[in-house]
């Protein structure tokens, strides 16, 4: 079963009078429990594909299913409500919320549910002690490593169990040994908590962890 | 309430800009609060005044003084409860610029005006002696003046050195009750000028109606002034607060200036905190881009904002408040002291509080409207700066 099918999808900007295409046409399916990596160079449109696959862009034309709801039909709030349902995001740059603690950063998206106090708390305390921050929960993103920062933005993305998981560039901003452990904990969630993931990546060494590697090249899928 | 809590710790990412935004906003308000209050004392006598008392006074001018055997025909006409009478007397203590209100009135003016408290055993003396005098408590404290003192006054219009013996001290009935006035006794004052010049004694320089409450002011007025048609001395009558008002509306258009100037500053200060918000927004637009991507909504964005817009607001208007209260109370004191004739009531309103309320929360609101639409329209996509 594909948790993603992106069918005949286009996308492009304007920039003043100018029509610039970023995507043409691309098709693509996900099987549930892939973890594929998207490379190609700058500009060729991986993390707009990216953007329009987590429900956070639109396309101009064509289909996205994730888990057989249609993206590209549902209105803003329904799209809001759907992301904060199906989707964990990690960033290149981490974006944490700087002024709060590694702990209620990783408890904003549970903000948004109906669970009590004490469940946020133990979902929390399991989405860190995942990603092996148990000891870090009340320190403040300026108080961490980068490498840490990244592993809060992976327990934050995770902590709703989400269906899917996007990566935009996770270990981008990090140096070798953090990128390694950033890429083992992103094998690991993939392998032994069976999530879906796609990640957007220049580095080769990324790619070779994902069990599949798509590339983009000046819109289109190679 | 992590929201709450989320606000809050925004508001105080930097402390300094935003300690400085609420001084700012508290020096607006207390000079907001301050121009209101100078207003509303100016205004004092008017709202002092009281719908069941009629003023009446020569058409021609003020200082007309109006002919004592008026007061027979004034107590004729239907309505008229009781008739008093006083004479403006523009006496000095002391030094010239030693200014305050003194008026030699009739018997029954402390009944006409029961927001003059004076001790029953004090009004006893006062209307049993001819040169006693009864005087407010803010005009004793202002020169040290003691019960049973004896005091001069030097007469401008009545000229000569007049003694009094404060037998009387009254203290206001109502917050904005004028305690800075000196009343002696009418039947004294006419005695004296009857002596020094003839001519000018047996007149009043106007009379006090006191009116049922259900008879209608303007119907007695009328009444009056047609009574008194044609002679040498007619009359024009209104209601105290109408009589209060127009010495005020001589001041009218300063007043004005002053109203707009108090809401020009916080025009100002407006947009002195829609600065500060739009500088806040923007650094945070990455932020609110990845709330979105997490899933809240434009109306947990728009709290965000909102929120520490209107907390900063708070903090500038609890602590304009404050400085409003501390500020009001010595101007009080320094008026008192120094201006008392002109501000006899200075005293910071309930209205200017909820006005200067009032206005650092649409403060907070609108500074908050251009950033938070902003913010939701903003794509997630440009928050994010990135797009590969």
């Amino acid at each position: 079963m594909n948790i993603v099918e992106v069918r005949n999808v286009s996308k492009s900007y304007r920039r003043e009078s100018l029509k610039i295409p970023v995507l043409e046409n691309i098709d693509l399916n996900v099987p549930e429990g892939e973890f594929l990596a998207l490379m190609g160079p700058s500009g060729s449109g991986k993390t707009t594909l990216l953007n329009l696959i987590a429900g956070i862009d639109r396309p101009d034309t064509g289909s996205i299913k994730v888990a057989n709801d249609e993206v590209t039909q549902l209105s803003e709030s329904q799209l809001a409500e759907w992301r904060s349902n199906h989707i964990g995001f990690i960033f290149q740059f981490y974006n944490l919320i700087p002024v709060l603690t590694a702990y209620e950063n990783v408890e904003l998206p549970l903000l948004l549910t109906k669970l009590s106090r004490q469940k946020r708390e133990e979902n929390v305390k399991i989405a860190l002690n995942v990603v092996g921050l148990s000891d870090r929960l009340e320190h403040y993103p300026k108080q961490l490593s980068g490498g840490q920062q990244q592993r809060v933005a992976i327990a934050r993305a995770i902590v709703t169990d989400p269906t899917l998981i996007v990566a935009d560039e996770p270990t981008g901003d990090l140096d070798k040994t953090s990128a390694t452990e950033i890429l083992t904990l992103l094998e690991r969630l993939n392998q032994e908590f069976k999530k879906s993931i796609i990640m957007v990546t220049h580095d080769q060494r990324a790619a070779e962890k994902a069990h599949t590697v798509r590339n983009l090249d000046k819109g289109e899928l190679v | 309430m992590k929201v709450l809590k989320l606000i809050f710790k925004n508001a105080m990412r930097h402390k300094l800009r935003t300690i400085l935004t609420m001084l700012g906003l508290a020096v607006a308000l207390l000079a907001f609060g301050l121009i209101r209050t100078v207003i509303s004392s100016w205004y004092a006598g008017v709202e002092a005044s009281a719908q069941n008392r009629l003023v009446v006074r020569s058409a021609v001018s003020l200082i007309q003084p109006l002919p004592l055997a008026y007061r027979e025909q004034l107590k004729k006409v239907p309505g008229v409860k009781a008739v008093g009478s006083a004479n403006w007397v523009g006496a000095y203590h002391g030094d010239p610029n030693n200014f305050f209100a003194n008026f030699a009135v009739d018997e029954i003016y402390l009944e006409m005006y029961p927001e003059l408290v004076v001790p029953p055993e004090q009004k006893e003396v006062y209307l049993r002696e001819r040169n006693a005098c009864i005087v407010g408590k803010k005009l004793a404290d202002r020169f040290g003046w003691k019960l049973d003192q004896t005091v001069t006054l030097t007469g401008t219009i009545y000229y000569g050195e007049w003694e009094f013996v404060i037998r009387g001290i009254y203290t206001g009935g109502q917050p904005s009750t004028d305690e800075t006035q000196f009343l002696m006794h009418w039947e004294y004052l006419n005695e004296k000028v009857r002596e020094a010049s003839p001519g000018q004694a047996d007149n009043v320089g106007w009379y006090m109606l006191l009116i049922d409450n259900q008879t209608n002011p303007a119907a007695v007025s009328d009444a009056v002034d047609a009574m008194f048609k044609n002679s040498f001395a007619e009359t024009k009558t209104e209601t105290e607060g109408a009589f209060q008002q127009s010495f005020v509306s001589m001041s009218g258009a300063i007043l004005a200036a002053m109203e707009a100037i108090s809401f020009v500053v916080v025009f100002i200060v407006l947009l002195v905190l829609a600065n500060t918000m739009a500088m806040t927004a923007r650094e945070r637009m990455a932020e609110y881009a990845v709330l979105k991507t997490l899933g809240f909504r434009p109306f947990h964005i728009i709290s965000l904002i909102g929120g520490e817009s209107l907390l900063i607001a708070m903090g500038g208007f609890v602590l304009g408040l404050s400085l409003m209260i501390y500020v009001c109370n010595g101007f009080a004191t320094f008026l008192t002291s120094n201006l008392g004739n002109f501000f006899p009531v200075f005293e910071l309103k309930n209205l200017t509080v909820f006005l200067a309320f009032l206005s650092a929360l649409l403060v907070g609101l609108f500074a908050a409207l251009f950033p938070a639409w902003r913010a939701v329209r903003m794509r997630i996509a440009d928050g994010l700066h990135r797009v590969g």
